[in-house]
């Protein structure tokens, strides 16, 4: 018998009694809490800078000022004019050299600071870790209360990887000292459309 | 009966030699504790939560085989392709074999404590491939050659001196620069390396989705996600125990886990894998080694509901003062305590012993596991079944005696006061009695307490 048949196997004749699933759906409905406030508060409490502009127009003077100092930045969002094309073709060590990163995100939660991208928005799976400075930008419409309402409202599968980030990669792995950039990026910029 | 090569107890002592390291180990653990405390308060269905988790993996629990195969079946369906090992053995073979058809001898790993518990690196390792640990604190205990003290903090044994001695030798950084920013800085710029020249990532899951194929792996430092989308084969390996029926679960769980591993309310990165990108391969590799059989036991199913946070630990004043090594197994604390007799009763005996039952870890478990209780629990089977030491055994057999005779209770409590009171040098004896060995003896009260309770009595 392979193991496959083994496993379920035992599985069926060890498993207890069946128990019912309980009812998970609109789980901790809140009221009129202001989340675009709760959002920058969570994320300026978690190393991230929070930056409130008008419009998607407002992001190429973003763009233009930090590539007029020097940095080479990638922008993948598709609201305004940007790199997708190259991004895709380019290798990891290419992007490796990325300064800013430019990345659409589709829905924000409140309660921690998560912010869902998927592969679509960031055109290269890779570019939203490998970056040194990302950049994501928030319609203020797409934030939500809680991780139940944003489960609601994203499907997972519709692409073939997605990722909730909150804040820029950190550790504590040496004596419990906060390090703000470990192997991500080293800081985290969150632009609210408002 | 055999003793286990070092108990507990022996390497618990040899850690508290060092006492400021043991006060520091203490302490910054506690920290950790008290974060989660107020992670936990700032949430208020936190209780609701932690309900809801315990009854959905109840749930999964109840209904597993059928669970598996509804994943196996999306999980296909998304391309990805899903082995099944009965044991460590199994699964290390289908890991090296799927790295050997892709003719690759590099790899990254990121955390995965069932890579830890199969003892995968050493198997890759005398098959002649390169196994990197990419977690900060996975890869200081790799080159240590030790394993990991803690399943979220891998390297809270080390002070940042430790840490600083190792990477001079391995890394080339400064002598004596403890600065922990500039040791993380030596590791990133070490492992960017690393990811862009590994054509393998190998990671462990924190949740699998039935309805969907998902893989979910959540890290702070991003290194599941830099290994995985740099390479051409993700492999990631996941106990049976770690399915959840539906996406919209995630929900209760991520916003339980990471608030109750570090009090932070989710972690950095929270990574959904369907579908590999093109020109890639996804490979899970789901594994048995002994949980089948822990579910089969009704005293102990429970534990299979752990979604690994580490709160247990951080919280257990045994663990706290003993150290993860202490517990000789690749999950330590009190969730490793009543997981470690399912896998070896002869070499994981001693560990439900490491413990106060104070009941700590039950009362901060996100998922509820009765965790003192279980610990309760394998003493009693392990003490039926001849595993205990017949020092211990002999004592909780007088002691058995005694408690059921009041009278001989009452010959035992005066003659215990007349020796504290006459002769305490002999119990400081530490060979006559081990039990002051780290404690003071108390003052012998001048009557018991019944014949208090006599006198008093109106």
């Amino acid at each position: 018998m392979n193991s496959r048949q083994k496993i379920l196997d035992n599985i069926e004749k060890n498993k207890p009694a069946f128990v019912s699933l309980p009812d998970t759906k609109n789980l901790f409905a809140t009221g009129n809490e202001n989340v675009v406030k709760k959002f920058s508060e969570v994320l300026e409490s978690i190393s991230s800078t929070v930056k409130k502009v008008n419009g998607w127009q407002d992001i190429p003077d973003e763009i233009s000022g930090l590539k007029n100092n020097g940095n080479y930045v990638l922008n993948a969002v598709e609201e305004i004019n940007n790199d997708r094309e190259i991004i895709i073709n380019k290798t990891k060590d290419e992007l490796e050299k990325s300064d800013y990163v430019f990345i659409k995100g589709e829905i924000a939660v409140a309660e921690n600071g998560a912010v869902w991208v998927t592969e679509k928005n960031a055109a290269n799976r890779l570019l939203p870790f490998i970056c040194r400075h990302l950049c994501l930008i928030i319609d203020s419409k797409n934030i939500v209360h809680n991780m139940h309402d944003a489960y609601e409202k994203i499907k997972i599968d519709e692409t073939g990887f997605g990722v909730f980030i909150s804040g820029p990669s950190k550790t504590a792995d040496i004596e419990q000292s906060l390090v703000i950039g470990a192997h991500g990026a080293l800081d985290l910029t969150v632009y609210i459309i408002q | 009966m055999k003793e286990a090569i070092i108990n507990h107890a022996q390497s618990a002592k040899q850690f508290n030699t060092d006492e400021a390291r043991v006060n520091w180990h203490d302490e910054t653990l506690w920290m950790v504790r008290s974060k989660r405390d107020k992670a936990a308060k700032s949430v208020e269905e936190w209780e609701t939560l932690r309900s809801l988790a315990s009854s959905v993996k109840e749930h999964t629990l109840s209904n597993l085989n059928e669970y598996l195969i509804e994943f196996e079946k999306q999980a296909n369906k998304n391309g990805v392709k899903v082995y099944w090992a009965a044991d460590a053995k199994e699964h290390n073979e289908i890991v090296l074999k799927i790295i050997n058809e892709e003719k690759i001898s590099k790899v990254v790993k990121s955390k995965s404590m069932l890579t830890e518990e199969c003892h995968l690196n050493k198997y890759l390792e005398q098959n002649g491939i390169e196994v990197v640990d990419t977690d900060l604190g996975e890869r200081i205990v790799q080159f240590r050659k030790e394993i990991p003290s803690h399943i979220v903090l891998p390297a809270i044994h080390l002070k940042k001196s430790d840490v600083s001695e190792t990477f001079n030798q391995y890394l080339g950084t400064e002598k004596n620069n403890t600065d922990p920013q500039y040791l993380t800085s030596a590791a990133r710029v070490h492992l960017r390396e690393k990811f862009l020249s590994s054509e393998v990532a190998i990671t462990g899951v924190n949740f699998a989705i039935a309805e969907t194929g998902a893989v979910v792996v959540c890290t702070n430092e991003g290194n599941a996600d830099m290994g995985v989308h740099a390479a051409r084969v993700h492999i990631a390996s996941m106990g049976i125990e770690k399915i959840i029926p539906k996406a919209n679960h995630l929900g209760i769980f991520l916003r339980l886990l990471a608030r109750s591993a570090t009090g932070q309310p989710i972690t950095t990165y929270s990574s959904h894998y369907h579908r590999a990108r093109e020109g890639a391969s996804m490979h899970i590799v789901i594994v048995d080694n002994g949980r089948s059989r822990q579910l089969a036991n009704e005293n102990f199913r429970n534990s299979l509901k752990c979604i690994r946070c580490g709160a247990c630990f951080n919280t257990c004043p045994v663990y706290r003062r003993s150290s993860g090594h202490s517990y000789h197994n690749a999950i330590a604390g009190p969730i490793g305590s009543v997981l470690a007799p399912n896998m070896d009763k002869q070499k994981n005996y001693d560990l439900p012993f490491a413990s106060t039952l104070c009941g700590s870890c039950t009362n901060v478990c996100p998922v509820k596991i009765n965790l003192h209780e279980q610990l309760w629990k394998w003493r009693q089977l392990l003490t039926e079944e001849g595993y205990v030491s017949v020092g211990k055994k002999m004592m909780m057999k007088i002691m058995a005696f005694v408690l059921s005779y009041p009278l001989l209770y009452q010959i035992a409590g005066k003659s215990a006061r007349f020796a504290l009171t006459y002769f305490p040098f002999m119990l400081k004896i530490k060979k006559i009695n081990p039990w002051y060995v780290n404690r003071e003896m108390p003052q012998a009260p001048k009557q018991s307490f019944t014949s208090w309770y006599i006198q008093h009595k109106k």
